[in-house]
């Protein structure tokens, strides 16, 4: 099962300044994401995790400073792999991409989406306009937009937040990355459209064998989706493991806090699979 | 679309009645006669009567006011007491510098302005903050013909690049003549432009949909060109047409300054001489021609915003 590691995040340090002084974000944080392997990411707000993804972008701050650690992505450190030892924006879309939590501030207002999801890709690549359409269509086609020919011409206000969310998912798959890492992309959406997403994350996934880091609040997301989770609290990863070991018997008390405080799944039952149902259970027996 | 162009320009016509209104009376309240102006010192009060008589000054107010209304809807003018001629004929002769002048300076305030914002918030570094602050200050606290005495000696009269003043015969001319007072006047409203301009380059820099073209890979100039600035740009729009009211301003001083032969100098002139029907005849164009600029504005604002255009 155990495959090589695609995406290396090792012993991250990093520090902010702020008005009260310079701060520790981030404290040797490490994780290992396998080719394939949808991974959660849990924590409370203000964990480090949305810093955690965009620190392996390369989109911190600008006030933000990488103390240590390395970030390897197929074996290659991109912090420094740039030109002039900088960090590695090639990988950006090509390797990794991100779906962002707000498709409703994320997308720029003012450009047709068809285009959004594939101005990078025709950039790189050197498509035409025709091809660079015709391959926005494709996409919003199998991200399930209905009528993609049409709706890749309108502009973001004129779509839903669900639709908002597929297309960036449409554009954040664009280039084929290996890496989808998801700030989380469904808190933004209500409860319906949510799950509807979370099936195309896991469709996506599936389909692209896709490395997946996945960040939410959201433990029953994290049962429906990952395979492994690692949590997060303070800018350390306190806990990691295989999903169903963590959730049956979670080595750390806050581990254990958050699983209790994840409400109950009244909704699609049938949705849920085992280790959620036992989640439930769990919290039935408490 | 059409139906809001009509609704503004209806609303248009108790602003430009307003405009005219006062004008009217700002004119009639100013102290001096255009009779005695026109005679000089050593004209009696039968030559001074006569006049008037001529003119229509002797008429009641009222009936004055509302000659000049009627004149105003049929788009006459009246004649101008100093120049012996209608008014409509001396704006043919004028308003083309007058207005070449606005047109180069609205020009030089882009060609400055935007550079400068997109410097600013694209480095996001100290030096240029302090870089475009302490121009926008001192620019701000120069008047437009102090700057455009400045630029007549330095680049003008000491270098002799530049045309110190006149107009030229030829288009080439116009614009090689235009190039210093089309500073002048457009540094009247860089400051205003620019600290806006910076403002909302730097909201949309660090706005989500810029970070999630960046996460795209998009390459910097794209994001900047498709992203930053094309939201930018829309606020920009809206500026710069509100800025057009302060460019009238400037543009008929600083005619005065390099001696160009458009309706400022005219006013000047019209003022002094208290040629009431041209004086009233520039309020009400220029009144007219900025709400137009403004409703310009709104309406290349909705085609540029596509949430204004499709309604959303």
């Amino acid at each position: 099962m155990s495959r090589e590691p695609i995406l290396e995040v090792d012993s991250l340090t990093v520090d902010i300044d702020g008005q009260a002084g310079r701060r520790r974000i981030l404290d040797d944080v490490s994780i290992r994401l396998e080719a394939g392997e949808p991974m959660g990411l849990v924590g409370e707000s203000g964990s480090g995790k949305s810093m955690t993804l965009r620190s392996i972008l390369g989109m911190l701050p600008p006030t933000a400073t990488i103390v240590d650690g390395e970030i390897r992505f197929q074996g290659r450190n991109i912090l420094t792999s740039g030109p002039g030892g900088k960090f590695d924006q090639r990988i950006r879309g090509t390797g990794i991409s991100m779906v962002f939590q707000e498709p409703a501030i994320a997308l720029n207002p003012v450009m047709k989406v068809g285009r959004q999801i594939t101005d990078a890709v025709a950039e790189h690549r050197g498509l035409s306009k025709r091809a660079a359409h015709d391959l926005a269509v494709d996409l919003m086609d199998r991200v399930g937009i209905a009528d993609p020919e049409r709706r890749a011409a309108n502009y973001p206000f004129q779509l839903s937040g669900g639709m908002r969310q597929r297309v960036m998912i449409a554009a954040a798959l664009a280039q084929e990355p290996q890496v989808l890492l998801c700030d989380e992309p469904t808190t933004a959406l209500d409860v319906t459209i949510q799950a509807q997403v979370l099936d195309l994350f896991r469709s996506m996934q599936q389909e692209n064998d896709l490395g997946l880091l996945y960040v939410t609040h959201d433990l029953a997301v994290v049962a429906q989706l990952c395979q492994s989770i690692s949590v997060m609290k303070d800018g350390r990863i306190i806990e990691h493991g295989v999903l169903q070991e963590v959730f049956d018997d979670p080595a750390e008390d806050y581990t254990r806090t958050l699983l209790s405080a994840t409400p109950r799944i009244d909704g699609p039952a049938q949705r849920v699979d085992g280790s959620a149902s036992r989640l439930t259970s769990r919290e039935e027996a408490q | 679309m059409g139906k809001y162009i009509l609704r503004r320009v209806l609303l248009m016509i108790p602003i430009v009645l307003g405009v005219a209104t006062l004008s009217f009376i700002l004119m009639k309240l100013a102290p001096g006669d255009p009779a005695a102006a026109y005679l000089g010192d050593k004209a009696t009060p039968e030559t001074v009567a006569r006049l008037h008589r001529a003119w229509g000054l002797d008429q009641p107010m009222i009936i004055q006011y509302f000659q000049f209304l009627g004149g105003l809807v049929v788009g006459d003018f009246g004649r101008s007491f100093l120049f012996q001629t209608t008014v409509l004929e001396l704006l043919k002769l004028r308003m083309p510098a007058t207005l070449m002048l606005m047109l180069v300076s609205l020009v030089f305030a882009v060609i400055i302005s935007v550079p400068l914002s997109l410097w600013v918030a694209a480095t996001k570094s100290s030096a240029s903050a302090i870089v475009s602050r302490v121009f926008t200050a001192t620019v701000q606290g120069m008047p437009a013909f102090f700057v455009g005495t400045l630029l007549i000696l330095v680049l003008g009269v000491n270098t002799g690049l530049f045309p110190v003043g006149g107009y030229g015969s030829s288009l080439g001319e116009h614009l090689y003549s235009l190039v210093l007072p089309g500073i002048a006047v457009a540094l009247t409203i860089c400051p205003v432009l620019i600290r806006s301009l910076t403002a909302a380059l730097s909201d949309s820099m660090s706005a989500e949909y810029t970070n999630f073209a960046a996460s795209k890979g998009l390459s910097r100039s794209k994001i900047v060109r498709n992203y930053a600035f094309r939201n930018a740009g829309i606020t920009g729009i809206s500026i710069l047409g509100i800025q057009v009211g302060h460019l009238v301003g400037g543009a008929l001083v600083v005619e005065n300054v390099f001696a160009i032969p458009g309706v400022g100098s005219l006013l000047m002139e019209a003022v002094l001489a208290r040629d009431y029907n041209v004086v009233q005849a520039l309020t009400v164009i220029f009144g007219v021609l900025v709400v137009a600029v403004y409703l310009l504005t709104d309406i290349v604002y909705s085609i540029v915003d596509p949430r204004v255009r499709l309604g959303a």
